[in-house]
């Protein structure tokens, strides 16, 4: 049994360039992304609130695309450049959609914030202007319990005009 | 989805920052990723716990291995609950017998009694790690029949989950108020419902349960880095538990993802820890998965209603009601049985009911353990009363609204006292039910109603009116356990003025959302006449602050009262030291010609005669030679509020058990599709009045937030057991919690009636009292009329419940009974 642990644990090398910092880490073989950036990162800002893929509190932009990085391996984003909400502020000034969240109290503990505010991001660089209900299809991945989301759904309106 | 608020006629308008929708200084670091969440937290050579649960709901536990675990490289070590049961004591069991007889360790000992029940702790170097390991356990175990309907739990032949309580009754207590008997001798009608259900969930925070535990030998002291929301309830459970005193116990928490009461039972787990960061010389984490919260936390009380009655004059009177209450309590007291005491805050719920009898009976099962869930007991009861209320109006052919305004307790009845010797503060539910119904137009609701018919859908209008009881009493609990030696209720903060000015306010409360860094800055700024920018409130809990008392904690809508008079009273007594000194040092000017404004202590007919806060501060920490003898000024401030309580009457189980009592009315319009069940919420509106705001904006994300809440929890949301306790909805695929397609418009209205009872005018609110639950099951009623006529009778009515009921209504028809008195 321990044999088959030991295979399970084989790791590599990877490189991945996050918010515009390449890292290059060992990295076990089976590690999700998500465990990857919050555990050997020690970026912390992306979050987990399920075991599925349901939640989206993880959701990162992985070239480009918007992945829930709950459900890929850190050594299949080897190579890749990946966005997460540290990278969203411009130093000390929050992005336009980060302030109409805080102006329309569009969070309230703050946990699915991270994965919502990247959804949001990916969804307004698409369509700059969306409409409520191509709003509500693009978070539908993303689950809030504190607000009811109609406080999000004002808040991306208002940063798509 | 528009959003309105109802500019209420009765606000006073206030000068300053209270009362503004303030932007929340909790919001930037959330927004950026620099949040400090319980996981978050990372110590050297940290291992991480893995809980290994049983896959059996009821078993004897014949051996334990954790042999080829241990031999891992890696793995750091493991705790079994044989090891437990000899480094600790059985929890503190707040129950009379047969409850008090259980003995309940932070893992399992000899039995299991639920499936997902934590039986070895492994730890390792990394989750995975710790995760793999953990199948490398050995557990033998021995089946027992599970015990997983309440309703069976006392028959004869019904397995026994606790042998030393002697059979699964865990407790029981009648509770009587008014002459039952002779409301019943004058009603004209009696309305009887057999059986009513309410259902299991829970509010399922984002974030998990979880800690890491660092243990300083030389001390013998443990620092708890952790999310739960009630630190000062671990701590009476864990010290003793652990036969240490409480001083070796240090909470910290600072960001926490949501808790809902679900993270107030996690005393179990961070015993684990504890025992781990000993045993291992090193820092443990634990993070519960997913699938663990949803097997073995906090699910919410299930409980049956059984032989209701109703006494009813015939213009629609309600005079009494009598049922019995059959609470699920799950496999463990972990809070329990207080559910069956804290629903009697709001005995009769919003309505003149004088003559009241409810038995209550909490039983044992085969399923995780139940603890307090937003709205905790009083839900239940409320949705208990809102059903009877219509289910009366639709068995008597009455009109739901005029039976709520004929009952209601009037504007000019407050403050009101209840049979049971409770103080509703203050309210006007009438004008709060017309408000919820014009903002969803209600008056064309029958051409509505026409208009969906001809599109082949049937319409349907519920309301929920509900009470958030806040600021307990804690000496309600004496009426479940006379020897217990709780009552009243506090809260503490700090606030001192630094060597450079710096106001600096520390508070006993464990926030998860509800934004008490902002309110707490705006009560200071108010007094000390100064920004709230200025104001820098110390994020989360540390009981090296000193700022907290037993009762600390974030939970059962008590903030705005408990957590904010405490900022007040030693705001209060820092301005008061600020003037104190500036007499001194402006040239003995008396206290009285003195105010704080612009951040400095001046004098009021001559402002340029100023002492900033910053000299105040410098003077007293730093420069202070040559100051009176008797300047007694630390600028450092500490307040303990007490609300003013008596213990409750014992024998008639009568007395105030909760300081304010906030109301929400709620309307729910549906459309069903007759063909399939299906159906959705096409409008919705919520009123709600917690007295004084004073942050509206928080107020009103609480008042969404519940409402999202319960739509989920009346629509989709149930801790679903099979036959042999295995929980059908282990995670977020199963448990459906509503998304944004979920959401149907919402709007919002507001009334503020403040409380007289409290410093601020404020009523603790959040909880919401599952308004949207009791709304929307009298909206699919509503809509079956003259379709059937069925009875809604559960709290959860997923589509294929609305399809059974569309077939088979007789089947709840059975459930009721009107008979001429």
């Amino acid at each position: 049994m321990s044999d088959d642990t030991a295979t399970v644990s084989s790791s590599r090398a990877i490189t991945v360039t996050i918010n515009g910092t390449t890292y290059e880490r060992e990295v076990e073989a089976r590690k999700l992304l998500i465990h990857f950036v919050r555990d050997d990162l020690d970026l912390t800002g992306s979050h987990i609130g399920c075991d599925t893929g349901n939640c989206g509190a993880c959701s990162m932009i992985v070239d480009g695309t918007l992945v829930k990085s709950c459900m890929m391996l850190a050594v299949q984003a080897d190579g890749a450049t990946i966005e997460t909400v540290e990278g969203l502020a411009s130093g000390d000034e929050l992005s336009v959609l980060q302030q109409s969240f805080r102006e329309h109290h569009a969070l309230q503990c703050g946990y699915c914030t991270p994965g919502m505010l990247m959804s949001a991001t990916a969804l307004l660089r698409e369509n700059p202007s969306p409409s409520e209900a191509e709003i509500k299809k693009a978070l539908q991945g993303n689950i809030c319990r504190c607000t009811g989301y109609w406080n999000i759904i004002e808040a991306v309106k208002a940063a798509g005009k | 989805m528009s959003t309105t608020t109802v500019a209420p006629e009765r606000v006073e308008l206030q000068k300053g920052w209270a009362g503004q929708s303030v932007p929340r200084k909790e919001d930037k670091r959330l927004l950026q990723g620099e949040g400090l969440f319980v996981d978050d937290v990372k110590r050297h050579g940290m291992g991480y716990i893995h809980f290994v649960r049983s896959p059996y709901a009821h078993a004897h536990i014949t051996s334990i291995d954790v042999s080829k675990a241990e031999e891992i490289k890696g793995v750091y070590g493991t705790l079994t609950g044989e090891e437990v049961a000899s480094l600790t004591d059985p929890f503190f069991q707040l129950s009379t017998p047969p409850g008090a007889h259980i003995k309940d360790y932070a893992l399992a000992v000899g039995k299991v009694r639920y499936v997902g029940e934590a039986v070895v702790a492994v730890v390792a170097e990394t989750r995975e790690l710790a995760r793999d390991a953990s199948e490398l356990v050995e557990i033998e175990y021995e089946p027992l029949a599970p015990v997983v309907d309440a309703r069976r739990a006392r028959d004869a032949e019904t397995p026994v989950l606790h042998d030393d309580a002697g059979s699964n009754l865990m407790w029981e207590g009648v509770y009587e108020w008014g002459d039952v008997d002779a409301a019943f001798a004058e009603a004209d009608q009696v309305v009887k419902i057999s059986e009513l259900h309410f259902h299991r969930f829970n509010s399922t925070p984002l974030e998990t349960d979880g800690a890491v535990v660092e243990y300083n030998r030389g001390v013998g002291q443990w620092t708890i880095h952790c999310n739960n929301q009630f630190p000062g309830f671990a701590a009476i459970m864990m010290g003793p538990a652990m036969r240490v005193g409480l001083d070796k116990l240090r909470f910290v928490t600072q960001d926490i993802g949501g808790g809902f009461g679900n993270k107030i039972t996690s005393h179990p787990q961070l015993v684990a820890c504890c025992l781990l960061a000993r045993k291992l010389g090193r820092p443990v984490n634990w993070t519960e998965w997913r699938t663990d919260f949803h097997l073995s936390m906090s699910h919410g009380n299930e409980r049956w209603f059984h032989d209701t009655e109703v006494a009813v004059k015939s213009d629609g009177t309600l005079l009494g009601f009598r049922t019995k209450a059959l609470d699920d309590a799950g496999a463990w007291l972990r809070y329990e049985p207080l559910g069956g005491v804290i629903w009697a805050q709001v005995v009769p719920g919003m309505y003149r009911w004088k003559h009241v009898k409810l038995e209550f009976a909490q039983v044992a099962t085969n399923k995780a353990p139940v603890s307090p869930n937003r709205g905790y007991s009083r839900m239940q009861h409320l949705w208990f009363t809102e059903r009877v209320i219509d289910i009366v109006a639709h068995e008597l052919d009455l009109d739901p609204v005029e039976v709520r305004k004929r009952n209601y307790i009037r504007a000019d009845e407050m403050p009101y006292t209840t049979p049971n010797g409770c103080v509703y503060d203050s309210g006007d539910y009438a004008a709060m039910l017309d408000t919820a119904l014009g903002l969803i137009g209600y008056d064309a609701m029958e051409s509505r109603r026409s208009d969906a018919a001809a599109r082949g859908k049937f319409l349907g209008v519920g309301i929920g009116s509900t009470l958030d009881s806040g600021t307990n009493n804690f000496g309600q609990s004496r009426m479940i356990n006379p020897e217990l030696q709780f009552s009243g209720n506090n809260e503490v903060a700090t606030v001192k003025l630094d060597i450079f000015g710096e106001i600096v306010v520390t508070l006993g409360t464990t926030p998860q959302g509800q934004g008490h860094e902002t309110t707490a800055a705006q009560v200071v700024a108010d007094i000390l006449g100064c920004s709230v920018d200025d104001v820098h409130v110390r994020a989360g809990h540390d009981d090296y602050w000193n700022s907290h008392a037993g009762f600390s904690g974030t939970y059962a809508s008590q903030f705005a009262v408990t957590g904010l008079t405490a900022v007040k009273g030693a705001t209060e007594l820092l301005a008061a030291e600020i003037k104190k000194l500036g007499s001194v040092i402006l040239g003995g000017v008396p206290e009285e010609a003195l105010e704080l404004a612009e951040g400095t202590v001046r004098i009021k007919d001559n402002p340029e005669a100023a002492l900033p806060f910053m000299a105040c501060g410098a003077i007293i920490n730093a420069n202070n030679a040559g100051l009176p003898e008797d300047l007694d000024v630390t600028l450092n401030c500490r307040y303990v509020y007490r609300p003013p309580f008596e213990v409750p009457d014992l024998e008639r189980k009568y007395g105030n058990l909760t300081l304010t009592y906030a109301a929400q009315v709620h309307v729910a319009v549906v459309e069903i599709d007759p063909e399939t069940g299906y159906y959705e919420v096409v409008d919705y509106s919520a009123v709600d009045d917690c007295g004084k705001r004073i942050n509206p904006q928080i107020v009103e994300g609480q008042v969404m937030g519940a409402t999202a809440q319960a739509i989920g929890a009346a629509m989709h949301e149930v801790f679903e057991y099979d036959e042999d306790g295995n929980l059908l909805t282990p995670n977020f695929y199963d448990y459906h919690v509503p998304h944004t397609l979920d959401m149907p418009p919402l709007a919002t209205g507001a009334i503020e009636s403040p409380s007289p009872f409290t410093e601020l005018g404020t009523k603790g609110m959040g909880e919401g009292g599952g308004a949207g639950i009791h709304a929307i099951c009298a909206a699919v009623q509503d809509a079956l009329r003259g379709h059937g006529d069925a009875i809604v009778w559960d709290s959860c009515n997923p589509y294929h419940r609305v399809w059974e009921m569309l077939q088979h209504p007789e089947q709840t028809r059975d459930l009721v009974e009107v008979t001429n008195a």
